[in-house]
This record gives C-alpha cells, sequence and structure tokens, in this order.
C-alpha cells in the first residue's frame, strides 16, 4: 500500500506532467518577445504586464489542449474501483507509482486527467462558436449600421428579441433531446453558417470585381471549400463525409452561437455608424465604391480594436455559457469532461468532497480570467497610440 | 414624452408577444407534447394514442390557435365526449357547461396547471417570484452600492494603485460565473470537510458543522444572515466585477472630459470635482447597464437557486423544464419576459431623466 | 482676493527659462525649451505658433495642469511674484480660478453637460469668496449681462446644450470671469466658432481686458487675431520661442527668419495667386524628438549658414534699437530684412476655357423629424435654394459662408450622394442632378472628384498609401495591369510631389499635408475634370497650407481644371478664386468675379463677413462691423430675406420689405449679382471695408 501524497508532492507531479506545456509557452515568450516590435497589435500584448499574464494563462489552456494526450494520467473516463471520492494524491489501487493526483470523483475517475481532456472539449467549442457568431453578428451589423432605415429596425429589433430572452430560458428551449428531432437545430444550423459563405464571398468580390480572374478564383474557392462544408456541417450531408458534426454538439454549437450574435450585432452596427461619418468613407462613395466594399474594406478594418476586444471576451463568456449548459445537465454528452458537467456532477457532493467540482471551477475561472485581462491589455495598448 | 413611453410600449407589446410566441411554440413542438401525453396518460402509449390523446386535450390544430387560446383572445377548446359531457380548456372539474367562461387565458388570469407542482401555476409563480424577489432586493441592496462605490474609487484616479487592485478584483469575479463562485463559497464557508469550517468546528467557535449553510431551503421560511449570504454572494459576486468595470470604464472616461480640467482649473478641489461635477455624468453608463443586466441576473437567480435548493423562480423554472411541465414554462417565461421589458423600460426613461441633454430638445 | 505685497508696477506674469517635458514609456519628449517672457499689468501677451510648438503647454504649464506624463523640468513661473512652479495643489488651487483663469478652445466640451449654467458660474465666488449661493447667482447673473449675452435669466437656467456655440463660448468668458482674475488664458478660444460669431466674442474679450483691467496671455494660431488682440507677441516655433516683442514691432520689423516666412505664406491683400504668389515654408516642422543641433528652424531657413546655425544652442538675444525686442537669430544683424521678397515663379493667368459645369435653380430640401424621441412634427429644411451659376474649364469658382449655409449639401449633390430636388446640374452636356452615384458611369464619376477637409480623416488608417491610390485608379478603370495602375500611382505621387517611397507608408506615418497630397493625388487619379475642394486647408498649419493651396493651383493650370472651393476663409478665397460665391443659410447672397465682391457695393452680409476676417497686417484699416447674434438655425429660418435678422443696413430699406419678401436676384455691373433689397444709391455710396493705410 502506497501513502498519500502531500500537497507539495501533488503540484510537483502536476507541474512534471505540464513539462510540454512549459517547454511551449517559453518558446512562444521568448519569440514573442524578440520580434514584439515587429508583431503590430499582437506584439504589443507584451509591452503591458497584464495582457501578457491574460495571454500566458489562455495560451496555457491552449497547449494543455493540445497536449491532453500527452498529459493525462488515466483515461479521462475510466472508472476505478475503490478511488470514488478519493482525495487529491490518492494513490490508485493495485497499481504501482499511479495516483489519482486530484482525487477521484463519484464515479471513481481521474480529476486531474479529465480537467486536462476538459479543456480540449472548451477549447473545440468556445472560439469556434465565437467565429461563427462574430461573422453572423457582422454580416448583419454592417448594413444594419450603414444603410440604417426600415433594415436597421428590423434586424435591431430581431436582435433585441434574442438578447430580451433570458439565456438559461433559451437554452432549456433549444437543447433538448426532443428538439433534435425536430427540424429546429438544422435550421438553425442552416441559417447561421450560411452566414460565414456569404461574408467571405463579399469580401472578397467587393474587393476584386474590377480584376475577374482573381476575384472568380477566390470567390471560387470560398464558395467550393464553404459550401462543401457548409452541406456537412448543417445537414450532415458531405458527400464525402469529412465535414459532419454530432446532433449534440451541433445543437449546443447552434445555441451557443445564436445567443452569440445579437451582441456582436449591437457593438458592430454602433461602430458601424461612427465609423460611416469620416471622409474616408466619403472619399469611397465619391469614387463610386459599392456599399459592401466600403462596409467591409473601408469600415470593417477601422473598427478591428474594439472587435478583437470583445473577441476574447466573448470567449470567456461562451465559455462560460457552455459551462451553464453543463451546469444544468444540457451538455455536450454525459459522459464528457467538459468543465461544465463535472462542476454540476461534483457539487451534489460539496459538502463532503469539494475536489470534483472545485477543480474544474478553477481551470475555468483562470481560463476566463486569461481572457478577460488579454482583452483589457489588448484594450489600454490598442488605446495608446 | 408621451409619444416616446408610449411608442415604447408599442415596441415592447410586440416584443413580448413575439417571445411568448416563440417560447409557446417551442415547449409546445410535437416531441414535447408527446412526452406531455405519455407522462399524463399512460407511459406505454401507442402514437396514434397519443395523437387522440393530443385531440381531446385541445393540444391539436394551429399553433396559432392554440396560442391564442393560452393567450385569452380566442375561445377556449370545447369538445362534447362521448358520454354526453362537455369538457373545454375553460370549463374546470365540477362546473357546469355553461356557467364556464368563453376565453381562460393569461389576459383573465388563468395560466394553467402545473403537471409537476400539482398546483395551479398562478399558485406556483406567485409563491416562487415572492421568494425570489427577497433574494434580488439583497442582491440589489449588496451589488448596486458596492459596485458603484468600486467603480468610482478606481476610476476616480485611472493608473493608480487603488485603482490597480480593485479593477484586478473587478475583473476576477467577471471571470468567475455564478456556479464557480458558488461552488468554490459552498467548499470555502460551508463545507464539513473544506475550507474555514473545520477549523473553526475545531476551535469550538461555530456550534454547528459549518460556518455558513450550503443550502438556502430554511430561507423560504425564514432568512438569516446564515442561510442567504451565499446565494447572495454568489449572484452579486459576478455582478459587481462586471458594474464595476462599467462605472470605472465611464468614470475615467468622464474624467478625462474638458469641463473636469475647467472645474478643476476653476479651484475645484479634487472632491468636490468628483463629486459635484463627475459623478452625474459618471452613472449615467452603469444605470442603464444595471437595468439591462436584468436577462443575466436572471440566469444568476437560475443557478444560484438551483445550486442553494431555495424554491424561487429559477428553481421553479429548473424543475418546469426539466419535467416538461409545459404551462408552468410558459408562465415563467411570461414572468421572465415582463421582468426583462420593464426594466429595459425603466433604464430608458431613466437615461433620459439623468441625462438632461436628451431631455429637453 | 489680492495679494498685499505685489506691486503692480512689477510683471503680472515672469516665466523665466521655462522648460517641459512629456515622459511616455520609451523617451522623454522635450515640449517646451528655455522659455521665457513677461506679461505687466494690463498688457496682453500674444502666443503664436503652429500646431506642435508647445504654446499650449506653456498655458497649461502656467495652470500647472500638465496632466500625468508632463513634468516642468527646469526654469520658474512667477505668479505676482511667488512661485507657481514650487506650490502646493492647495495653494494652486486658491489661485486657479481667482486669480488665474483660463478660457479653452471648444466652448462646449469645457462646460459640465449636467449641470445648470448658473451653479456653474456661481461655483466661482462660493469657492473662493465664500460667497452665499443667492450672491453668487446674482453676480452670474451680472456678468452674463456684461458678455452681452440676451435673457441672463433664462440663460442661468439652461443647460449648455440649449445655448449655440457662439453663446456658450460666451458662458466660459463669463466663468472666467467671475471673480475678477488678475491673469486670462485664452487657448486659441475662438477656433471652433465661425468667423462672424469669432469677431464677436474677440470684440468682448477685448472690451473686457479694458474694463477689468486684466491681463492676458492670447494663445492663437492666427496672426491676425494677435493683432487685433494683443500688445505684445511671442512667436513659438517647435518648443522654443523664437521671437518676442511688441506687436507692431514683431509685425513690421521682425527679426527672426520663421516669423518672416510664416508672413509670406500667409494671404495677405495683394497677395494674388498668378503675379504675387504665396511662398511656403520648405521642409516639414521637426518632430520633438528629432529636433536637430542648434536652430530649430535651421533645416528650413533661407538664411542657415553651414556650421554656425547648427552648432550650438542659440540663445535669445536682444535687437539692437529696440523696445523689449527679442530675436532667437545669430544672424539677426547680417540679414538685410527689408530685402524685397525673391520674385518666385510669376505666371501667367489661365485662360477661361467653356462652360464645364451649369447649376440651374437647383434646390435641395431635407425632410426632418424634430422632437427628441423621434416623434412630433416633421419639417423641411432648404439646405439649397435656387442655386444657379455656371463654372468654366480652368476657373476658381470660390464658394463661400459659414456653417450651415448649405455649402457642404451643395458638394453632396453635385458628387451625387444626394439627389437634387429640383433645378438641372449640367456636367458638359449631361444631365446629372437626379442620378446618384450608383447609377452614374465610371467617366461621370471621375470627372468629378472631391478634396475633404479634415487630413486626419481623409485616408483609410489601414490600408498604405499606394494601396489607396490604386483602388481608386481600379474603380476608374485605368490601366490594364496591376502594373499599369501601380505605376500611374508613382506618377501620382510625384505630381503632388511626395516621394515615391510613401506608396509604401501608412496614413498615421504621414503629416497633416502630406495627408492632404495623397488626398488630392487621389482625386485626381482618374483625370478629375472638376474638383470639389471642401475647406482643404483650412485643419492645416499657415506654413503647409500654402504649399498645399500651390499644388492645387498647379495641378489646376497643369490639367485646366475647374475647381469648386468651399471655404469659410476669404483671405485665402481673394488669394485664389477667380469667381466667389456668397452662401446664407442655403441662399447664394452675391456672386462675381473677385474683384466685384471685394469692392463695394456689397450685400451686407458678404460687408460683416469681410470685416470679420482678422488680417495680420498692420497697414489695413478695417471698419468694424460686429454682427449681432448668431446665425439662424436652417430648420428654422428667418421669413423674408434670410439675413434681415442681422442685418445693419435693415433701416435704409422702406417699409418691412425685408421681413417680408424674399429679395430678387439683382444684376449690377458686368454679370455681379446680389440678393438685396437695398436701393440702388444705398449700395452705391458703400464704404470699403478694408483699406490700407497710406503709407
Amino acid at each position: 500500500m502506497q501513502d498519500m501524497m502531500t500537497w507539495g508532492q501533488i503540484i510537483a507531479a502536476i507541474a512534471l506532467r505540464l513539462v510540454p506545456v512549459w517547454l511551449s509557452l517559453a518558446a512562444l515568450f521568448a519569440v514573442s518577445f524578440a520580434l514584439k516590435r515587429r508583431l503590430g497589435l499582437y506584439g504589443r500584448i507584451f509591452d503591458s504586464p497584464v495582457g501578457m499574464i491574460g495571454f500566458g494563462m489562455v495560451m496555457f489552456w491552449v497547449f494543455v489542449a493540445c497536449y491532453a494526450g500527452m498529459i493525462i494520467t488515466h483515461d479521462p473516463l475510466v472508472q476505478v474501483s475503490g478511488m470514488k471520492n478519493a482525495l487529491p494524491g490518492s494513490p490508485v489501487k493495485g497499481v504501482e507509482g499511479a495516483f489519482y493526483l486530484l482525487g477521484g470523483d463519484h464515479l471513481a475517475r481521474d480529476v486531474f486527467s479529465r480537467v486536462i481532456m476538459g479543456a480540449r472539449e472548451v477549447l473545440k467549442i468556445a472560439p469556434a462558436a465565437t467565429v461563427v457568431a462574430f461573422m453572423v453578428g457582422i454580416t448583419l451589423g454592417l448594413p444594419a449600421g450603414y444603410i440604417g432605415g426600415k433594415l436597421d429596425t428590423s434586424i435591431s429589433f430581431g436582435s433585441n428579441l434574442v438578447l430580451a430572452f433570458p439565456v438559461i430560458l433559451l437554452f432549456y428551449l433549444l437543447v433538448t433531446p426532443e428538439i433534435r428531432v425536430t427540424w429546429i437545430p438544422t435550421v438553425l444550423a442552416a441559417i447561421l453558417f450560411i452566414f460565414p459563405v456569404v461574408f467571405l464571398t463579399i469580401l472578397f468580390n467587393s474587393r476584386f470585381f474590377t480584376n475577374p480572374k482573381q476575384r472568380n478564383l477566390y470567390v471560387g474557392a470560398v464558395l467550393v471549400i464553404g459550401l462543401w462544408a457548409y452541406s456537412g456541417l448543417a445537414f450532415n450531408a458531405d458527400p464525402l463525409g469529412i465535414w459532419s458534426m454530432d446532433p449534440n454538439v451541433l445543437n449546443v454549437f447552434v445555441s451557443v452561437v445564436f445567443v452569440n450574435s445579437p451582441g456582436v450585432f449591437r457593438i458592430v452596427r454602433g461602430m458601424v455608424m461612427d465609423i460611416k461619418t469620416r471622409d474616408y468613407v466619403a472619399a469611397g462613395q465619391t469614387r463610386g465604391e459599392g456599399p459592401w466594399y466600403i462596409m467591409l474594406w473601408e469600415i470593417l478594418p477601422n473598427a478591428r480594436g474594439p472587435l478583437i476586444v470583445d473577441f476574447c471576451l466573448r470567449i470567456g463568456y461562451t465559455t462560460i455559457l457552455l459551462g451553464t449548459l453543463g451546469f444544468f445537465g444540457l451538455g455536450v454528452t454525459p459522459e464528457s469532461p467538459d468543465w461544465g458537467s463535472t462542476i454540476n456532477y461534483g457539487r451534489r457532493l460539496l459538502a463532503i468532497a469539494p475536489h470534483p467540482a472545485v477543480v474544474p471551477a478553477l481551470a475555468l475561472m483562470s481560463l476566463v480570467l486569461g481572457l478577460n485581462l488579454l482583452a483589457d491589455g489588448l484594450r489600454e495598448e490598442s488605446m495608446k497610440d | 414624452m408621451l409619444f416616446f413611453v408610449l411608442r415604447r410600449l408599442g415596441v415592447m407589446l410586440l416584443t413580448a408577444l413575439a417571445l411568448t410566441f416563440i417560447v409557446f411554440y417551442m415547449t409546445n413542438l410535437p416531441p414535447n407534447l408527446e412526452k406531455l401525453a405519455k407522462s399524463e396518460a399512460s407511459v406505454r402509449m401507442a402514437d396514434d394514442a397519443v395523437a387522440s390523446w393530443l385531440e381531446e386535450n385541445g393540444h391539436g390544430g394551429p399553433v396559432l390557435l392554440r396560442y391564442a387560446q393560452w393567450i385569452g383572445v380566442a375561445p377556449g377548446w370545447v369538445r362534447l365526449e362521448d358520454d354526453g359531457t362537455t369538457r373545454g380548456r375553460c370549463i374546470a372539474s365540477g362546473m357546469a357547461p355553461e356557467d364556464a367562461p368563453t376565453y381562460c387565458g393569461v389576459l383573465q388570469g388563468q395560466w394553467g396547471y402545473s403537471t409537476v407542482f400539482k398546483q395551479p401555476v398562478s399558485e406556483v409563480l406567485g409563491r416562487s417570484v415572492g421568494a425570489t424577489g427577497w433574494l434580488m432586493l439583497w442582491v440589489m441592496v449588496v451589488m448596486v452600492p458596492t459596485s458603484l462605490l468600486l467603480g468610482v474609487l478606481s476610476g476616480m484616479r485611472e493608473g493608480s494603485r487603488t485603482d490597480r487592485v480593485l479593477s484586478t478584483f473587478a475583473i476576477a469575479s467577471t471571470a468567475t460565473p455564478e456556479y464557480v463562485s458558488g461552488v468554490i463559497l459552498i467548499a470555502m464557508l460551508a463545507s464539513a470537510t473544506a475550507g474555514i469550517s473545520p477549523l473553526l468546528a475545531d476551535w469550538g467557535w461555530i456550534s454547528g458543522k459549518t460556518l455558513f449553510q450550503g443550502t438556502a431551503t430554511s430561507a423560504m421560511d425564514d432568512i438569516t444572515f446564515w442561510n442567504f449570504a451565499l446565494p447572495v454572494a454568489t449572484i452579486a459576486l459576478y455582478g459587481i466585477g462586471y458594474i464595476a468595470r462599467m462605472t470605472r470604464a465611464s468614470m475615467t472616461e468622464v474624467m478625462t472630459q474638458q469641463y473636469i480640467r475647467t472645474a478643476r482649473l476653476k479651484g475645484v478641489s479634487f472632491k468636490q470635482v468628483v463629486m459635484r461635477h463627475a459623478l452625474r455624468n459618471a452613472l449615467i453608463a452603469p444605470f442603464t447597464v444595471i437595468m439591462l443586466q436584468f436577462p443575466w441576473l436572471l440566469n444568476g437567480v437560475v443557478i444560484s437557486e438551483t445550486l442553494f435548493n431555495y424554491k424561487g423562480f429559477g428553481w421553479t423554472l429548473v424543475q418546469a423544464a426539466g419535467n416538461n411541465d409545459i404551462d408552468t414554462l410558459l408562465g415563467c417565461s411570461v414572468v421572465a419576459v415582463f421582468v426583462v421589458l420593464v426594466t429595459q423600460l425603466i433604464s430608458d426613461i431613466g437615461y433620459v431623466f439623468l441625462n438632461p441633454r436628451i431631455r429637453l430638445a | 482676493m489680492t495679494d498685499t505685497n505685489w506691486d503692480p508696477s512689477k510683471p503680472i506674469l515672469e516665466i523665466e527659462n521655462l522648460s517641459i517635458s512629456f515622459f511616455t514609456r520609451l523617451r522623454e519628449i522635450p515640449a517646451v525649451m528655455d522659455f521665457s517672457c513677461t506679461v505687466m499689468a494690463g498688457e496682453a501677451m500674444g502666443l503664436v505658433g503652429e500646431s506642435g510648438c508647445g504654446k499650449s503647454t506653456v498655458a497649461l504649464a502656467v495652470m500647472r495642469d500638465l496632466g500625468k506624463n508632463g513634468r516642468i523640468v527646469g526654469g520658474s513661473i512667477k505668479f505676482k511674484g511667488r512661485d507657481l512652479t514650487h506650490m502646493t495643489e492647495e495653494e494652486l488651487r486658491h489661485i486657479r480660478g481667482s486669480e488665474i483663469a483660463m478660457i479653452y478652445q471648444e466652448p462646449m466640451a469645457s462646460l459640465n453637460p449636467a449641470m445648470k449654467i448658473g451653479a456653474q458660474l456661481a461655483e466661482v465666488p462660493m469657492i473662493h469668496q465664500g460667497m452665499a449661493r443667492d450672491e453668487a447667482w446674482k453676480l452670474a447673473r451680472q456678468i452674463v449681462a456684461d458678455v452681452r449675452l440676451p435673457d441672463p435669466d433664462r440663460i442661468l437656467g439652461s443647460y449648455p446644450h440649449q445655448l449655440s456655440g457662439g453663446q456658450q463660448q460666451r458662458i466660459v468668458i463669463a466663468m472666467a470671469l467671475m471673480s475678477k482674475p488678475a491673469l486670462l488664458i485664452l487657448d486659441e478660444p475662438t477656433t471652433a466658432l465661425d468667423v462672424t460669431v469669432e469677431a464677436g466674442v474677440i470684440d468682448l474679450v477685448k472690451d473686457l481686458g479694458h474694463k477689468y483691467g486684466t491681463s492676458m496671455l492670447f494663445i492663437s494660431h492666427n496672426l491676425g487675431l494677435v493683432l487685433d488682440v494683443c500688445n505684445r507677441l511671442c512667436v513659438m516655433y517647435s518648443g522654443e520661442a523664437v521671437e518676442t516683442g511688441n506687436v507692431k514691432d514683431v509685425f513690421d520689423k521682425m527679426r527672426h527668419p520663421y516669423t518672416q516666412a510664416l508672413f509670406r505664406s500667409i494671404p495677405l491683400p495683394g497677395a494674388d495667386k498668378n503675379s504675387r504668389p504665396l511662398v511656403a515654408i520648405p521642409g516639414n516642422f521637426p518632430l520633438p524628438h528629432e529636433r536637430p543641433q542648434g536652430c530649430n528652424f535651421g533645416p528650413r531657413c533661407d538664411y542657415f549658414a553651414e556650421g554656425r546655425c547648427n552648432k550650438a544652442e542659440i540663445p535669445m538675444a536682444d535687437v539692437a534699437d529696440s523696445n523689449r525686442h527679442e530675436s532667437r537669430c545669430l544672424r539677426i544683424g547680417e540679414i538685410d530684412w527689408d530685402a524685397p521678397l525673391k520674385a518666385a515663379k510669376v505666371f501667367e493667368k489661365t485662360p477661361v476655357g467653356k462652360v464645364v459645369l451649369k447649376l440651374d435653380d437647383l434646390k435641395k430640401y431635407y425632410s426632418v423629424s424634430t422632437g427628441a424621441f423621434g416623434g412630433g412634427s416633421r419639417k423641411v429644411v432648404k439646405a439649397n435654394e435656387t442655386l444657379s451659376f455656371e463654372a468654366h474649364e480652368g476657373e476658381t469658382l470660390a464658394i463661400v459662408g459659414e456653417s450651415g449655409c448649405g455649402k457642404s449639401t451643395f458638394a453632396k449633390v453635385l458628387m451625387g450622394l444626394e439627389t437634387a430636388t429640383s433645378g438641372e446640374i449640367m456636367l458638359f452636356d449631361e444631365n446629372i442632378q437626379s442620378t446618384p452615384i450608383q447609377q452614374r458611369n465610371t467617366d461621370t464619376i471621375s470627372q468629378v472628384q472631391m478634396v475633404f477637409q479634415n487630413p486626419f480623416d481623409t485616408l483609410n488608417p489601414s490600408m498604405n498609401v499606394g494601396r489607396q491610390i490604386i483602388r481608386a485608379l481600379e474603380i476608374f478603370d485605368y490601366g490594364k495591369s496591376d502594373q499599369e495602375r501601380s505605376d500611374r500611382m508613382l506618377e501620382l505621387l510625384d505630381l503632388v510631389k511626395l516621394p515615391r517611397a510613401f506608396a509604401e507608408r501608412m496614413p498615421r506615418q504621414l503629416s497633416g499635408g502630406q495627408k492632404q497630397r495623397v488626398g488630392i493625388a487621389r482625386a485626381f487619379a482618374g483625370g478629375a475634370k472638376v474638383v470639389v475642394a471642401d475647406e482643404p486647408v483650412s485643419a492645416l498649419d499657415v506654413s503647409v497650407q500654402a504649399a498645399v493651396t500651390d499644388l492645387l493651383m498647379d495641378i489646376q493650370r497643369k490639367n485646366r481644371t475647374t475647381l469648386l472651393f468651399i471655404s469659410h476663409d476669404l483671405s485665402i478665397v481673394r488669394y485664389l478664386s477667380d469667381r466667389v460665391m456668397v452662401m446664407y443659410l442655403g441662399h447664394v447672397v452675391e456672386m462675381g468675379t473677385t474683384d466685384q465682391v471685394f469692392q463695394p457695393p456689397y450685400h451686407p452680409y458678404t460687408e460683416a463677413l469681410l470685416s470679420a476676417v482678422p488680417i495680420a497686417d498692420t497697414r489695413v484699416i478695417k471698419q468694424r462691423i460686429v454682427l449681432e447674434g448668431d446665425i439662424p438655425s436652417a430648420m428654422n429660418p428667418p421669413p423674408g430675406c434670410p439675413f434681415q435678422t442681422r442685418c445693419r443696413w435693415k433701416g435704409k430699406v422702406a417699409g418691412n420689405l425685408c421681413e417680408t419678401v424674399m429679395p430678387p436676384v439683382r444684376m449690377l455691373e458686368g454679370q455681379h449679382q446680389i440678393k438685396c433689397h437695398l436701393p440702388d444709391d444705398v449700395l452705391a455710396n458703400m464704404e470699403p471695408v478694408i483699406k490700407m493705410a497710406a503709407e
């Protein structure tokens, strides 16, 4: 029988498991620091201590997600008998030299490995969902702000509608096993996933229409790849079977995008209304540029600062949302090690064994905190021009 | 002004209709109804039995018509049974069909019957909204003054040490969703095995096993500091960070305005500059933010009530949603939508009154 | 609040060898170096220089309000004999507002939007004299009347946004005067105002200065205003005072090459684009951390002597035989200051060609809704009324008017961003009044182009210069390949006299003047025939203005472009335009050749406008005509003649014709048209507003 590990040993063991992460972080920081003057806004993060700490925390989890397979000590789904609610540092029965570094959960699974794998779950969905939400928000926000009038009134009404919905209620309505058999997730996916394709098509077309050869190349590529992915992701009808999404994940993904887009829309719309009064926009108009060129190439690049900041904040918010879903048992799959669901299972035994819930809670908090700090640093640096 | 309020009310009404219709539609999707039928009648029903059960209980027909009935602008369904009795939406058991009203929807105060709580929805809602009201009240009492104070203090002198410390706290608290802070608070303060409670119990400073209580069920009857502090703190913590950051941003912006320089160069002391010149301008933005944050405060309420087992509105919502209790869920969403829209209206009107630039034009 | 120990014959303000630096993360940036000046009791000292020369920094240093990064690194500022640089916050607080008061550039921004005017004014004596609230309000009321605002009681009870810009600035002045300060600092107090409103404010400042015996530190980039207001003057360049002395001495007997160059680059009466063109100062203003060794002005100076001027710091030196006149130049004694300007290039007057653009009875009305929340009644704004004129090939037509006169709306209609309500615009032989820009063909679009006002706004900040010009070429279908367009872009950079390497630069790396040049290059990318220049130089520094104006004239001569030059600055209009059109509230009130418009008979508005423009020439004698009140809102124009509310000639018209009937367009001699009811004999007997004193 082995002894329990002390807290010092636990921390040392964890740090050791994370060696690949430390190495990658060190390399990334060294390179970025050396080149920070040539890297634009990204380089400027390294001028701000707050931004740097935030970036470090975010990248920590990104690398953890990358190397999760190497880091974990046990299969996150396997239950080992006798390890139910085991305390941190408990030795695994019957296996020499193996420990549950952060204890076991109510199903006797390794909390440490589950948290590490959970990072992968979270980082698989949150950034992608945020990107799609941004595409939707931008594609709708640009014309609403630029053209205004009835178009603006109706899109704004729609977005306020979604914003007025208490998020929890919306999730309870949207993310249920019952709804997966109806047309709603598919139709939502069909609507939301078309935006990236539309966005990129217009983006290239408005820029290169003066040069049809180039235009056809870019737009063609976007349409081929975009529609191919679209058919697979939204309808699960990819003829080659490369693009596909599990219906559960699709449901969660679509709901998160749906909840996030109106927020992006509001920000974009406000920024466009401000920027469209600039002279360079008038200059574009007076040389007869089309409205989409002006929106996408004259206005959008100049709104990038606040949008990047919001992007970071929003990934954090999305992570929280995913956690909320998991917390209510609406998450991706019941078995999945994602942090929200783990907290949800852990909380029931909180009074007796807090660690299964506290560990993922701290993990989630540190990721979101990192994103917030990063956003803060970026905001400060981008204003210092 | 009157025109503005009227127009705003019009948009509100439209929003409320649209939202409740969406909720109605989503809760009345065929799979949900099927589940309802199976739970109400028999689990092992065949598909055609389900269909006829639904038809008989008024769940057939076009969605719009059912929605109108639920609202109370279309006559409730009436059905003559084979055995000669008349059943209908508006006919309570034991009531003569001819005495029953034609309309019985939300507008008439008929919110339906809760299948989970075996009570009329209006009673369920009344009880739970009342309980949540207390929770919200205390959250507001804690959250608003704290966050405004924090925001003003840190925004007053941007970049000072006070600002750094308070901002870090604010960021940390916005990065901590309710289910995380709740879990940590319980682990720290209300767990018999972890945090400070075992220590305190060892030293004999507390009589029970834990310092705070891990559930707030007892607060339904009697609110005490020990059973209510944690749920309130859980909700307030997230909000404090957010509102404090908004206030700080608004305050720092105001402090760089030229009129603040004017005041300073008029010889006004720093304290007076903040109190007389900056504060009112700086509070315009946070006020609207506080009001517009009600949708996510509801979020916090749901999480906190679930976590602490406090049987308020959020807990009811979760129970209703989890058990496919359509009428209760609809009732909950009406309340939620109503709260959100009313706060939006208050925020709009308040903004106009706080900001003299729009008041008269 | 008077200091008993202070002897009134000593200077009120004495700044000695003041140096101020700003500290950024990367380096220390010296903003002001070795600056000295003295202001005596009752004196008005002018501080003149281009943007970035440190004049506002000096003012803020006197107030000790340099912000977190600014610090006084040397020298002293003595106010009534007490050194301000060593005072504590608390001591400063007693001086600020009570003994030294400041008036700012942006009146709207310097008043608290959420406080009533009365409360903001009354606060001053309540803090400093401990006055009771009622008494303070009474005093406020009196001062508001003093700054000639109508209906003081209503004003005291209103919020800043309810007043017009001119009224707000008067309130700021009133606030500064509330406790009768000994020194008043005015930081560009009229830059944000229209010319006719500016004239009124300046008049007021002068009068109040006399009335209260206040000393003034008047900061401005406008030499004409300084001549108007000040007794003494200090010219600053790149953080240093380069010349200081009595206004008349500096204006007539300047002893520093920069001052001289400055005067040669501003359009004074007598300058002419063909016979006496302006001389721009070559080169650029040095950045604070890239200042040259020795004389800061050296690299741009005509009299530069290698090995002397760039050797060591140059001290301020007295000018021989003068009264408190100093200059920071080694070669004061060597330069022949009275030598006439070496004849610069003289140009032939460009012949005027056929009609290119013809407007006939153009009208543009907008319908806007009033009321706070989008409700209320809908009103028609008549932005342009019966606009008729012709513009010829190679001609410069100036459109003059203050804000709200409809000049920008006209530009929008011409460009096709809006369509006309009625009337015609003929471009060559095409009707374009109701073709929005989306429906115009590429030819039409490239023929009419525009140069914008704000150089910081005219270029897309996230696209490099070359790319922006190439985009215009792509849109105008120029060239067959990317190579061809890229070559043409480089040619265009040559045309606007920018180095070809600028193609790769981002707009933020360019100075204001350089950005404006890129804007011009972009406008001419498609070989524009008609160019609308909307105040193209008004946001630039004077020394750069001359160069950009020159460039426009050059290109015009080369391409025979028709230039529609929109401006409120009559000096520059007189310098470069062939014909002038004066607009007021959407109406053309006067139109004719430049000589016709600048000589009597005038339209009463033109007359006031001419009188309001400050001229930096001591020989000019101006008739002072100060217009009462503000420009009426275009939403709510007065009945009858639009100008009747402010017209000083109204009494000369019989009956209430002016109040009731819109005056018809009258043709005077030689195509000179005027919209006025004044009888012929009154018009004929009008005196010229600007006269040269007999030399």
